[in-house]
């Protein structure tokens, strides 16, 4: 079923009209109540009045992570923060997070989009759904929570991790829609099989996969062993979360929800758009959040996008999965991590700057692994072990803090780190996708 | 009274010790004591060499990350009891060992321990005062 069909469906035309005039109004919205954005339009010299089709959604700028961070907490709102309901975050750059808030009809919204992914991957109001992404700050849990809240689903609010515990769940209750990320959803085939279950008899017959790139050959290997159709949902804080586009069961690409969020793809270098079907930087601008619009929002991430209407009846565009970033960003476990941000943890260490290196890779069916390869200088080296062995995990500790995910550190003798160029090479990711 | 070591840190990988150890004796510096303390991935050597400040100088040459650290050379009587002895009177004037090793060889016929000590004046002190001898750099040299 398509959960709003009258909007999912609606005729290419009728679609612009009514992008032109939410467009219109969310860019009159945040000029009034967003003193940010209000000289942000003054100093690229355009006025509201002068926006009175998509089309002339060119003549806006852009809004970026640094915006972000420059006007960390509230300066991007365009509602005082008594109205919000809900606020999450998500990683920042360096030391401060991204914020992002809610208002009680930005929720409203959310669970819709959120609905319509679901619906949109298969889901019936009488299924059963298992979410396994982290409940919490991280929007992933909450966001398929609302979503499947308003479809009327059946929730088991797993949340991530306790593999056993998700497995069992399963057996008992058959839900028959799995969210989760992708490299969980195959880390569990072997904790399944090691458990004495045949992965391809599990209830599970769709899942919603998605918080880290991956590839068409996972797809088949997570269709195979679990034998269940999986589909590639995306989405992020910044926007709503997820729910920003969800594939079909015909699977040719994720359809943006863009009477909502109004997606360009654009030449990152130049800023114009590109053509049809090209390779570009996907941007979104959020035509009717309330609590904090985001107009012409560079997500980073490499896609192509196509117009033409699916097969399955929506009439929104499809993007491709993510083919890359334009920044140095890395997905570990569904988590965002910036180098700069490891880099800001280790010069706060005894105010030296030693050279590091990340090195990221996923053994077949297991989960992401990360080592931090910390150079050791005359500065931080100490003759005794037990010093050592200290600065090791305070490297380690820290860096977990502000990160949120499980790491290794790895001391290692200086000139050992691979420099290309004379130039610092930051990240190793040796995983296959 | 106290002697100089070098600490020196190794990635723990085949041939990494041999690498350090045939760098100094090419410059013919001679390893009068040695102790290595290891994890799994990493470990620090000390060693204890008859030319320290040329060491010290040949590994910042070659980038391997190194400290000098005072350490002191004690003669312990080379019978049964005789560590034993040493050790009692530091515990019982509250001198705390980070750690120790023995030299290659002996001096006179007493055995030659290094011992790492977080306060090294005081600990010299208490060794001196309680007639234990302690031998100096110029003895290392000539050894």
């Amino acid at each position: 079923m398509i959960w709003k069909e009258d909007i999912e469906t609606m005729p290419l035309e009728d679609l612009k009209n009514l992008q032109s005039e939410r467009l219109a109004n969310i860019v009159r919205y945040v000029y009034e109540n967003c003193p940010v954005y209000k000289d942000k339009f003054d100093r690229t010299g355009v006025s509201p009045g002068d926006v009175r089709s998509i089309d002339d959604i060119t003549r806006l700028p852009f809004t970026t992570k640094l915006d972000m961070r420059d006007h960390y907490p509230f300066g991007l709102f365009s509602r005082p923060r008594t109205d919000l309901v809900e606020i999450h975050v998500s990683s920042g750059t360096t030391g401060n997070p991204t914020l992002v808030g809610y208002t009680r009809d930005d929720i409203g919204l959310w669970s819709d989009v959120m609905a319509r992914a679901l619906c949109c991957a298969g889901a019936e109001p009488e299924d059963t759904i298992q979410i396994a992404y982290g409940y919490g700050l991280f929007t992933g849990g909450l966001g398929f929570h609302y979503g499947a809240l308003e479809m009327g689903l059946t929730i088991i609010p797993t949340s991530s991790g306790q593999t056993k515990r998700q497995l069992k769940i399963m057996q008992d209750f058959t839900p028959r829609i799995l969210a989760c990320t992708p490299s969980y959803a195959l880390y569990m085939v072997e904790e399944a099989k090691e458990m004495g279950l045949d992965p391809r008899r599990s209830s599970w017959e769709i899942g919603i996969f998605g918080a880290e790139p991956w590839s068409e050959s996972m797809r088949a290997e997570i269709e195979a062993e679990w034998n269940m159709l999986a589909t590639d949902v995306y989405g992020l804080s910044e926007i709503i979360g997820p729910g920003v586009s969800q594939e079909c069961h015909l699977k040719q690409g994720l359809h943006v929800f863009s009477d909502v969020f109004y997606p360009e793809i654009i030449d990152p270098e130049t800023g114009q758009p590109v053509a049809e079907g090209q390779d570009g930087e996907l941007v979104i601008t959020t035509l009717t959040k309330q609590g904090i619009p985001l107009i012409r929002y560079r997500t980073r991430d490499i896609v192509s996008m196509t117009t033409e209407p699916c097969a399955c009846g929506r009439t929104s565009p499809r993007t491709s999965k993510i083919k890359g970033r334009t920044d140095d960003m890395i997905v570990v476990r569904g988590i965002n991590v910036f180098p700069s941000q490891i880099e800001h943890v280790l010069l706060g260490i005894e105010g030296t700057h030693p050279h590091y290196q990340i090195v990221i890779d996923r053994q077949a069916h297991q989960l992401d692994s990360v080592q931090i390869m910390v150079e050791v200088d005359e500065r931080i080296f100490s003759d005794e072990i037990k010093k050592m062995r200290a600065l090791e995990r305070q490297i380690q500790h820290e860096i977990q803090a502000v990160l949120s995910v499980s790491v290794e550190v790895k001391l290692v003798e200086p000139k050992t780190l691979e420099r290309s160029m004379g130039k610092a090479k930051r990240v190793v990711d040796k995983r296959s996708l | 009274m106290n002697i100089t070591q070098l600490s020196v840190f190794l990635e723990n990988r085949k041939g990494r010790l041999a690498e350090v150890c045939s760098l100094l004796g090419r410059h013919q510096i001679n390893i009068r004591a040695l102790t290595i303390a290891e994890t799994e991935s990493f470990g620090v050597l000390r060693i204890v060499v008859d030319k320290p400040d040329e060491a010290a100088a040949l590994l910042k040459e070659h980038r391997i990350t190194a400290n000098v650290t005072n350490v002191v050379a004690v003669e312990v009587p080379d019978k049964p009891g005789g560590l034993a002895g040493v050790l009692k009177v530091l515990a019982d004037h509250d001198v705390n060992v980070e750690y120790m090793y023995g030299f290659v060889e002996k001096s006179s016929d007493n055995a030659l321990m290094v011992f790492r000590f977080d306060a090294v004046e005081a600990a010299i002190k208490v060794l001196s005062d309680s007639g234990i001898k302690i031998v100096g750099a110029e003895h290392i040299r000539g050894l």
